[in-house]
């Protein structure tokens, strides 16, 4: 366990900054976050690895001193679990957009979680396809507009915990880059979970998404963070009526005895090695 | 000492490579004619403490390999046809990350769907050109089962020596064709380790373009920590769009192979000194050249074979030199017209002559002895 004070410095690539995004973002707020996570669970920045994809969120590893690799669209899962698998006691972290997890990575994503391989995907989830202009994403609520849905979207969402759920991941949390405090301490439950833990960030892009969506101001997006967010207990005793439009935030699935892929491959490996 | 002799098949002769070239690391997936790499190795490698990995497709059997290789793993896949099509973007990323890794096509007809039983080769252009953007590669065409045994532990040894993709190109009759194999014993081939550099970590670059040296690639999670990215990016590895930045890593790209062709190139002349008739063929269909060679030369026909084994980067000044001796060219291949564009540019001083038949057979002795004789009256 590391037990100097935390300092961002520490884990910043200073010389990399200012980074790409734009003022008032909210993915800085959940890098953020992760560095204090990180810090909290005592990693070494050398057993740190970190893959992402493309996209705006794809970014972050090249701000942070770790060992960092922005991969292709929609494959960090893949180089990450090529990572794990060869050095199994790296803590390897995977950052992806909405997009990048769910559309292109779609197949990498519920391919991870039946693993159950021990891993910790964060969705930079922010609806849209911010670096490209503002296109329909996977996640994008129904009726709402994108560069590519000019009359409305009728195409229905994926609830990236529902899906990571039921492909079998065994730690599901939802937080917002609003909800910071909540967000840190989330990172750190799925960062200390054994498995493949899956963290939903919503997120805000007013340029591409909100601006399309009258909310064109970071403050009108982390207003709707506020707003929408329903924790989970909360959520149990509302109407579905009550729940529309609303996404619930906490740990929403979380399975402890369930096996775990890369320590169960080292395990058979020892028994099939021949002396 | 007696030889360690044995009977098998090309694919399982990639596998028995892999493991003696110390291959750590290998996933894939699934698909006709090559999966019996990914069979024989899922048993070979868990005994030995390394690890297998059946992906969910393609593109993740190659992210997973590269993930692993920057791990500092020995990594090799394998795959054919529309499953090299699908690899490819990652294949460039290899390229442009340098990143060591062996991709073993096994190649069927195509496109497409193709003919995923029968042999073709078709997928030459698209070893060299199949992912966007400009870069150089290395590929390889054995031409029987115990090359294919010796060809795959160079093709390691290459991949670490010039930080890139190693293609190595089979087809379905080398890959599932039985054949003796001399297995050599581990002290009598070369086979180059995954060192750490010799630097320390704060004075690490995991890049080099101008000493004309190629870094080592630090192992993650060894101390050396850094970035990799897919973006054009400079000795740091971080990415940059300056104009200078942008041309030094495209030169180097190309130069680290280029510069160092004499190394990379390995061929195979047979019966030129005194031929009439250049042959020029590679892979199994070299056999059957090399039949209709000792054919035409009982005919009374002069002809010699030029067999590129290394194929990529393209062999030119040998085959320039044999132009300037040999005034015709045949080209045989089992595609429609690949590999006789570089022979043609190469083989200035000649006539060029073409033998391409692509029909799910083997091209046969007897159909390139009429053609030699085609050749040779005209």
């Amino acid at each position: 366990m590391i037990k100097t004070k935390f300092n961002y410095d520490y884990y910043l690539r200073k010389n990399t900054l200012p980074h790409i995004w734009c003022p008032g973002c909210g993915d800085g707020i959940i890098l953020k976050a992760l560095l204090r996570a990180i810090h909290k669970c005592g990693y070494s920045k050398d057993e740190v690895v970190i893959t992402s994809g493309i996209g705006c969120a794809s970014r972050l590893p090249g701000y942070v001193d770790f060992n960092t690799i922005h991969t292709t669209h929609g494959r960090a899962l893949t180089f990450a679990i090529g990572m794990k698998m060869y050095k199994p006691k790296l803590k390897v972290i995977t950052i992806s957009g909405d997009g990048d997890a769910l559309a292109i990575g779609g197949n990498h994503f519920i391919h991870a979680a039946r693993r159950n391989i021990d891993m910790t995907l964060i969705v930079f989830n922010n609806y849209t396809y911010g670096m490209t202009g503002g296109q329909f994403s996977p996640t994008q609520p129904l009726d709402s507009f994108a560069t590519t849905t000019p009359f409305g979207s009728i195409e229905p969402p994926f609830d990236v915990c529902n899906l990571a759920q039921a492909a079998g991941a065994t730690w599901v949390g939802r937080s917002t880059s609003y909800h910071a405090v909540q967000l840190e301490k989330f990172m750190v439950d799925a960062l200390n979970h054994t498995g493949f833990s899956v963290l939903d960030v919503i997120t805000n892009c007013h340029i591409s998404y909100g601006r399309r969506n009258k909310m064109k101001s970071p403050v009108d997006m982390i207003k709707y963070q506020k707003e929408k967010a329903v924790p989970a207990r909360s959520a149990e005793n509302m109407s579905p009526e009550e729940l529309a439009g609303r996404f619930k935030t906490g740990v929403l699935f979380e399975a402890k005895d369930r096996p775990e892929f890369c320590g169960e491959y080292h395990k058979q490996l020892e028994l099939v090695k021949t002396k | 000492m007696s030889k360690n002799i044995k009977l098998m098949q090309g694919n399982e002769a990639v596998a028995e490579g892999a493991v003696i070239a110390g291959c750590d690391f290998f996933a894939g997936y699934p698909i006709t004619p090559s999966s019996e790499v990914a069979e024989i190795l899922s048993s070979k490698l868990p005994k030995i403490g390394k690890v297998f990995l059946q992906m969910e497709d393609e593109i993740a059997a190659m992210g997973a390999i590269l993930g692993a290789a920057l791990g500092g793993a020995k990594v090799i896949t394998a795959t054919s046809g529309p499953g090299m099509s699908l690899k490819q973007e990652n294949i460039g990323y290899a390229s442009m990350c340098e990143i060591p890794c062996v991709i073993v096509n096994v190649m069927r007809g195509g496109p497409s769907t193709g003919l995923p039983t029968l042999p073709a080769q078709g997928d030459v252009m698209q070893a060299k050109w199949g992912t966007h953007g400009d870069h150089a590669v290395i590929a390889i065409t054995p031409s029987s089962v115990n090359e294919s045994l010796y060809e795959t532990i160079r093709a390691f040894n290459l991949a670490i020596k010039y930080r890139t993709p190693v293609i190595i190109l089979t087809d379905e009759i080398i890959g599932h064709m039985r054949e003796k194999v001399v297995i050599p014993d581990k002290s009598e081939v070369e086979v180059l380790d995954i060192k750490l550099p010799d630097v320390p970590p704060e004075k690490y670059n995991p890049y080099n373009y101008t000493s004309g040296k190629v870094t080592p690639l630090a192992p993650m999670g060894e101390g050396y920590r850094y970035h990799v990215t897919g973006l054009i990016h400079g000795e740091t590895g971080f990415p940059s769009q300056k104009t200078d930045v942008i041309q030094n890593a495209q030169n180097w790209l190309i130069d680290k192979i280029y510069k160092n062709i004499k190394d990379i190139e390995k061929f195979e002349e047979f019966q030129t000194d005194d031929a009439d008739i250049l042959i020029v063929a590679y892979g199994s269909t070299s056999r059957s050249s090399r039949q209709a060679i000792s054919v035409a030369r009982a005919a009374g026909i002069k002809v010699g074979m030029f067999r590129p084994i290394t194929i990529w980067p393209f062999p030119e000044e040998q085959i320039s030199n044999l132009s300037k001796k040999i005034k015709k060219v045949l080209v045989v291949e089992m595609n429609m017209g690949q590999i006789i564009l570089e022979v043609q540019r190469a083989a200035c001083g000649s006539k060029v002559y073409g033998l391409h038949i692509v029909n799910g057979e083997p091209i046969t002795p007897d159909q390139i002895f009429a053609k030699i004789k085609e050749v040779s009256e005209n």
